[in-house]
């Protein structure tokens, strides 16, 4: 079977939704010469009216696609740093995610907002480091995280096909990754619904995208020890609560990897949902960016403040009272 | 096209009956807020109606517009239902948007009314981009984005004056320039000009009386011909007074930011005077009385209508439900 990378997978979803749909069109820094690769090729194929290079005005391009969603247009806006969504927050947690509700139901803005390189790059330092899926969880948007080329294929076209917005992370750690696939068997997957990458009995780790790579990496090192259950959310928001709880009520223990601070982190909100459930067996652990982390520029600080194998590792082995040699914090 | 083409009895017409429609509405809805019928209080548009008159009337039904916290008129001017228009503001059911709105966010979508925003100067980049996206698909439409004197210190909003006049979106910018930004002066929040600001980006921009609906409707008409024709943005700062407070919580607080003797002279030149004088005073009346009827129904309307359900407080939060 033929290799996909997940960068590649971004840009055929997105190239077959174009070919599909004209009323998808992409907007963002230097997008005709796709920087962040995800729209290479796209100008040649669909000319420059549907692949629009913005100047650097975040926030007024952040709403005209507002605008031209609410007159029809599906437009995917492309951030090619994860910090600018702090700038372009109020445009897209205030104004278009507000749209449907203030209206009655009687407006929908169906815009993608695509972060290709979110999360650390390692020495891209203090302002290009932000992993931000957890705010739009929290306020409500739709927030999607991909781990595999095959689920950024599927959860991109998914999101680009509904009518509210959406933000993609692809995370850095994630753009590399490549798997095989059979071309044909690509295709839409559903947004809310998680995945189970690995079955297990002892524990549930829940692993939020790249980091899925690193869980599944553990998870066959601990074989024959622990038996590990690696649940991918894939989105944030809504929560598959129940596929969650199905898995947490096979192991009875849960382990969260998440790639955001501590404190109101995405893995408070999984840890809170577990404590809402059933009795677990064991107090589960929570493997995060420090609290209220802003990473350092020098990469071994970088490293120091992303939680990793050694971190699960350890939380595993408190869990499931199993002392892994070795196992960090 | 000159500001005045002269007299033309019935866009005369027109132009008093929204503007009258307007200040009836806003009365009873003052009057509806201290009833305790409207929760959470309006920002009246008293004494600005001329601009939404006046713009509205050179709009086709097609166009578009996006309004402000102190939008009624705009919405009115478009031609939303009054009634179901202070249904929302009452915050119930069969309110324009399902009593999900209320004041600072009541608009009909179905009229090309693109919402009304209760963040300063938010809206101008949506309706930029709408125009935009219409522009793109070749229609001749046009959006108009309103906004006050208090938006043109926003960044975004120059932000959008930049993106506009570079992709020639079809969009009219239309500055309600009331004097305040809630109590700060214009002279003490803006550097330069509210003209000088369009004109930085190549845009056309011209002041405008704002308290004469002939004369807004005038300077509209040029400036959506010149979108329409594919000539891109242009920006009509519109001198007004706003002959009420910035909220109506003003009207328990007095916060005391302008003299009474200023308010006096503010309100000398009123819309409704300057448009009501040029027609015959049985027209006016017949018009008057034929609104009265109309805003006393929509406000009966607003009190006999049911409360949404607290079940449903959420429905409409995502236009595709998944999970």
């Amino acid at each position: 079977m033929p290799k996909l990378s997940y960068l590649k997978a971004l840009n055929r979803a997105l190239g077959d939704e174009m070919a599909r749909d004209p009323s998808v069109c992409v907007l963002g820094e230097d997008v005709r010469v796709a920087v962040s690769n995800v729209t290479a090729g796209l100008v040649k194929r669909f000319g420059p009216e549907r692949v629009l290079d913005a100047p650097i005005s975040e926030q007024a391009f952040t709403s005209f696609a507002t605008g031209a969603a609410l007159v029809g247009l599906r437009p995917l806006v492309e951030f090619q740093i994860p910090s600018l969504l702090f700038l372009a927050f109020e445009q897209i947690a205030n104004q278009a995610h507000k749209v449907s509700l203030m209206s009655g139901g009687r407006a929908r803005v169906p815009v993608t907002y695509l972060l290709p390189g979110s999360g650390s790059r390692e020495a891209w330092a203090g302002q290009h480091s932000d992993h931000p899926y957890g705010l739009f969880a929290h306020v409500g948007v739709k927030t999607v995280v991909p781990a595999t080329p095959s689920d950024a294929y599927g959860l991109l076209l998914s999101a680009l096909r509904d009518d509210d917005p959406v933000v993609v992370f692809a995370p850095a750690g994630a753009l590399g990754v490549r798997e095989d696939v059979d071309p044909a068997a690509l295709g839409p997957v559903p947004l809310g619904r998680g995945r189970v990458h690995r079955a297990g009995t002892d524990v549930t780790v829940v692993a939020v995208g790249h980091l899925v790579h690193e869980a599944l990496a553990v998870a066959e090192e601990l074989a024959g020890r622990v038996s590990v259950e690696v649940f991918d959310p894939r989105t944030l928001h809504p929560l598959d609560r129940a596929g969650l709880a199905a898995s947490l009520r096979r192991t009875g223990r849960l382990v969260v990897l998440d790639d955001s601070n501590r404190s109101c982190g995405f893995a408070a909100e999984v840890l809170a949902t577990a404590a809402e459930g059933p009795r677990l067996r064991a107090a589960p652990r929570r493997v995060t960016r420090p609290d209220g982390a802003v990473l350092p520029f020098a990469p071994a600080l970088d490293r120091a403040c992303q939680p990793g194998r050694a971190g699960l590792l350890a939380a595993i082995g408190e869990v499931t009272g199993v002392i892994e040699e070795g196992g960090g914090t | 096209m000159t500001a005045d083409a002269g007299p033309d009895p019935d866009l005369d017409l027109d132009l008093y009956r929204t503007v009258a429609l307007v200040r009836g509405f806003e009365r009873r809805a003052v009057e509806l807020v201290r009833a305790g019928v409207v929760p959470g209080g309006i920002h009246p548009c008293t004494g600005q109606e001329a601009v939404a008159a006046g713009v509205c009337a050179a709009l086709r039904p097609d166009d578009l517009l996006t309004s402000t916290h102190r939008g009624h008129g705009h919405v009115l001017a478009k031609g939303a239902d009054p009634a179901r228009m202070m249904a929302e503001l009452a915050g119930r059911e069969p309110g324009l948007n399902r009593g999900r709105g209320g004041s600072m966010h009541a608009a009909d979508f179905s009229l090309g009314v693109l919402g009304a925003n209760a963040m300063v100067g938010a809206a101008v980049p949506i309706a930029a981009g709408a125009a935009w996206a219409l522009r793109r698909a070749g229609s001749d439409r046009v959006a108009v984005a309103f906004f006050g004197d208090g938006a043109v210190n926003q960044g975004v909003v120059l932000e959008a004056f930049n993106l506009a006049a570079l992709w020639r979106a079809p969009v009219v910018l239309v500055c309600e320039n009331n004097g305040f930004a809630t109590s700060m002066r214009t002279a003490d929040a803006v550097a330069g000009s509210v003209l000088g600001r369009a004109r930085a980006f190549g845009i056309p921009a011209r002041a405008v009386d704002g308290t004469d609906p002939r004369a807004v409707r005038a300077a509209a008409a040029e400036a959506v011909a010149r979108a329409r024709a594919g000539g891109g943005p242009t920006l009509l700062e519109c001198a007004v007074y706003r002959f009420d407070a910035h909220h109506t919580w003003e009207h328990t607080a007095r916060p005391g930011y302008r003299s009474a003797a200023e308010e006096a002279a503010g309100r000398a030149r009123d819309p409704l005077e300057v448009q009501g004088a040029r027609l015959a005073p049985g027209v006016r009346s017949a018009v008057d009385a034929e609104l009265d009827a109309l805003l006393d129904a929509a406000v009966e309307f607003a009190r006999g209508a049911p409360h949404p359900d607290p079940a449903a407080a959420l429905e409409h939060l995502y236009a595709t439900e998944v999970g």
